[in-house]
């Protein structure tokens, strides 16, 4: 007798959010990410239509990393510190379509820009490379509402994707995407119900549910990765099945939580049964990365160029038909 | 849970003289209160004193699909009324309903099929409304069984066991419930449970609350549709909450909100 394979029919999509604005639209970028729009689970193509790909952003600072290991380093020389030759160096030559700025130079442990020169920065890379923008702050509550307002002001018009908002710090930033027309992160703790209920929050304020990401906070390979996974599993079924308040795309900060891995960063020296630290760091990149793949990851936000590569490479194929 | 709002029924004396008035406002008022309230279909009845039910029926599809966009339960004992409304439905409609006697059976199914419509099966016939469990179960699978028979999907047949008012038939409520639970047994995919809620409370005193209680243990029991009335707040509320309790509704603290905001 011939197998029937039983095909799953979703109520819902989900909400596909635009990153970036071409001058047609305000803006001055040459192109633009589309993410979400998906009305079926990750790679199952036969159960509903997957208009856009997941996408990589590539994680640039406006400061020298303190605490990258020299692999990491190594493929961005000397624009380490250099916002904008860095932001170049990544279009140019690993051809990024998508960046992502972390502010670090806000931070007091950076050198404590101030929010003007912050925005001086944003102002800069958007002038020296025309791909859609993600901005971040340095994780400092008070000294983001004072620096992210700014630059998102700088910004203006151009459609960036601005994070993070945060249950009890999302008012400041969730009122500045409104006034400059930009998408927004909202970030939870690995708890699907903060998830949702900030997403409430935000969309309350007016912010439309189709200019918001869902940052669920990720593990790393061996650091709560399977947590990770599971309730971002969760979300997107709930959202498939008609929840309004789950269905936004997800971003991952893989290449953050990944290098942060002693498996990552340790010295071949330090643990010889590890192998070499030239391929344990990007190989710890790119198995957290493609785990989130599957469980729903829409922007992947990473580091290390190979990693990035072979990440790409495991989204073409996963899309083939 | 699919909810059908109620309101639009011209059984209720608003209604009744704003059919006979032709007064829009009134309708659309009413369709846009439920479907603002929660109901994911409204019903449509043209009420016991309709001179021209055919045209009452088409009248009212019109001027409430002037102001919302939800599927209608057209409601009637009469497939010609039935099937006037159908012509103009614009979105899947509710045929509310069938019983188990198989001239209408036949009829109403074929016209389900025709306009690819929700069927409503109420579980009596001619000798009437079952008084325990077992005859509610063997008229439903009737219903069953012939739209099975003839191809009609039984995911979209609704199961209505018929609630009796708690003052007059005691007994019959917890038949209700158990049979809600035996009716998913009957096919797979699974049909759907409905029931109209507001009977139970017929001629009683604490109408809401022997609504909402009866709701919310109709729930429990794999309840999936309901025809209620959705400006009940505290009846919603009770209802999304049973949903929660379920697991069919990811927590959060604002969850009454964040339902509402589907």
């Amino acid at each position: 007798m011939a197998v029937e394979f039983l095909k799953m029919k979703w109520a819902n999509a989900i909400n596909e959010v635009v990153i970036g604005a071409t001058k047609q639209d305000g803006g001055s970028r040459s192109s633009v990410i589309k993410v979400g729009g998906q009305t079926t689970l990750p790679y199952l193509s036969d159960e509903g239509s997957i208009p856009n790909p997941p996408v990589i952003a590539y994680e640039i600072w406006d400061a020298t990393p303190g605490d990258w290991s020299e692999v990491l380093k190594e493929p961005f020389g000397n624009c380490l510190g250099k916002p904008v030759e860095w932001a170049k160096k990544c279009v140019n030559e690993f051809k990024a379509d998508l960046l992502c700025l972390r502010l670090m130079g806000a931070h007091s442990d950076y050198g404590n820009n101030s929010a003007e020169k912050e925005a001086e920065v944003v102002k800069d890379i958007l002038k020296a490379v025309d791909k859609p923008l993600i901005i971040i702050g340095c994780g400092d509550d008070e000294k983001d509402n004072l620096v992210l307002p700014k630059c998102a002001e700088a910004a203006k018009g151009e459609r960036c994707l601005i994070g993070s908002a945060l249950q009890d710090n999302y008012k400041t930033l969730a009122a500045s995407c409104l006034a400059d027309g930009h998408n927004i992160i909202a970030e939870s703790p690995i708890d699907i119900n903060i998830a949702k209920q900030l997403n409430i929050l935000i969309s309350d304020m007016g912010l439309s549910q189709d200019r918001i990401v869902i940052n669920p906070t990720i593990g790393a390979l061996g650091y709560g990765l399977e947590y990770a996974y599971s309730i971002m599993e969760r979300g997107r079924l709930s959202a498939l099945n008609g929840d309004k308040m789950l269905a936004m795309p997800y971003v991952c900060f893989v290449g953050y939580e990944s290098w942060r891995a002693k498996e990552a960063k340790a010295l071949e020296k330090e643990f010889p049964e590890w192998g070499n630290e030239k391929d344990r760091g990007i190989a710890w990149e790119m198995v957290t990365a493609t785990a989130l793949l599957q469980a729903g990851a829409d922007i992947l936000v990473m580091r290390h160029p190979k990693a990035v590569g072979e990440v790409q490479k495991t989204i073409n194929k996963l899309l083939e038909k | 849970m699919f909810i059908i709002g109620e309101l639009i029924n011209g059984m209720y004396k608003q209604v009744g003289k704003a059919i006979a008035e032709k007064n829009k406002k009134v309708i659309q008022d009413l369709a846009r209160k439920q479907v603002e309230a929660g109901a994911s279909a409204l019903d449509v009845n043209c009420g016991p004193l309709s001179k021209n039910p055919v045209s009452d029926m088409q009248w009212l599809v019109e001027t409430i699909q002037e102001s919302v966009d939800v599927s209608l339960s057209l409601d009637s004992t009469k497939a010609e009324v039935i099937e006037a409304g159908l012509k103009l439905a614009k979105k899947k409609a509710v045929i509310n309903s069938t019983t188990a006697d198989q001239e209408k059976l036949e009829k109403l199914i074929g016209m389900a099929k025709q306009y690819k419509t929700y069927l409503i099966g109420l579980s009596l016939d001619k000798k009437g409304v079952p008084q325990d469990k077992d005859r509610r179960i063997e008229l439903a699978a009737t219903i069953a069984a012939a739209a099975q028979d003839d191809g009609f999907p039984v995911e979209d047949l609704f199961l209505d066991p018929v609630v009796l008012p708690v003052n007059v038939a005691q007994s019959q409520g917890i038949n209700v419930i158990e049979a809600i639970r035996e009716f998913k047994l009957l096919a797979s995919p699974p049909p759907r449970a409905i029931v109209g809620l507001s009977n139970v409370s017929q001629g009683t005193c604490e109408r809401n609350l022997i609504n909402r209680i009866f709701l919310i243990m109709s729930v429990g029991a794999g309840l999936d549709a309901a025809i209620l009335d959705p400006l009940d707040k505290e009846l919603m509320n009770s209802l999304i909450t049973a949903e929660l309790i379920l697991n069919k509704q990811i927590y959060c603290d604002s969850f009454l909100n964040a339902y509402r905001k589907k």
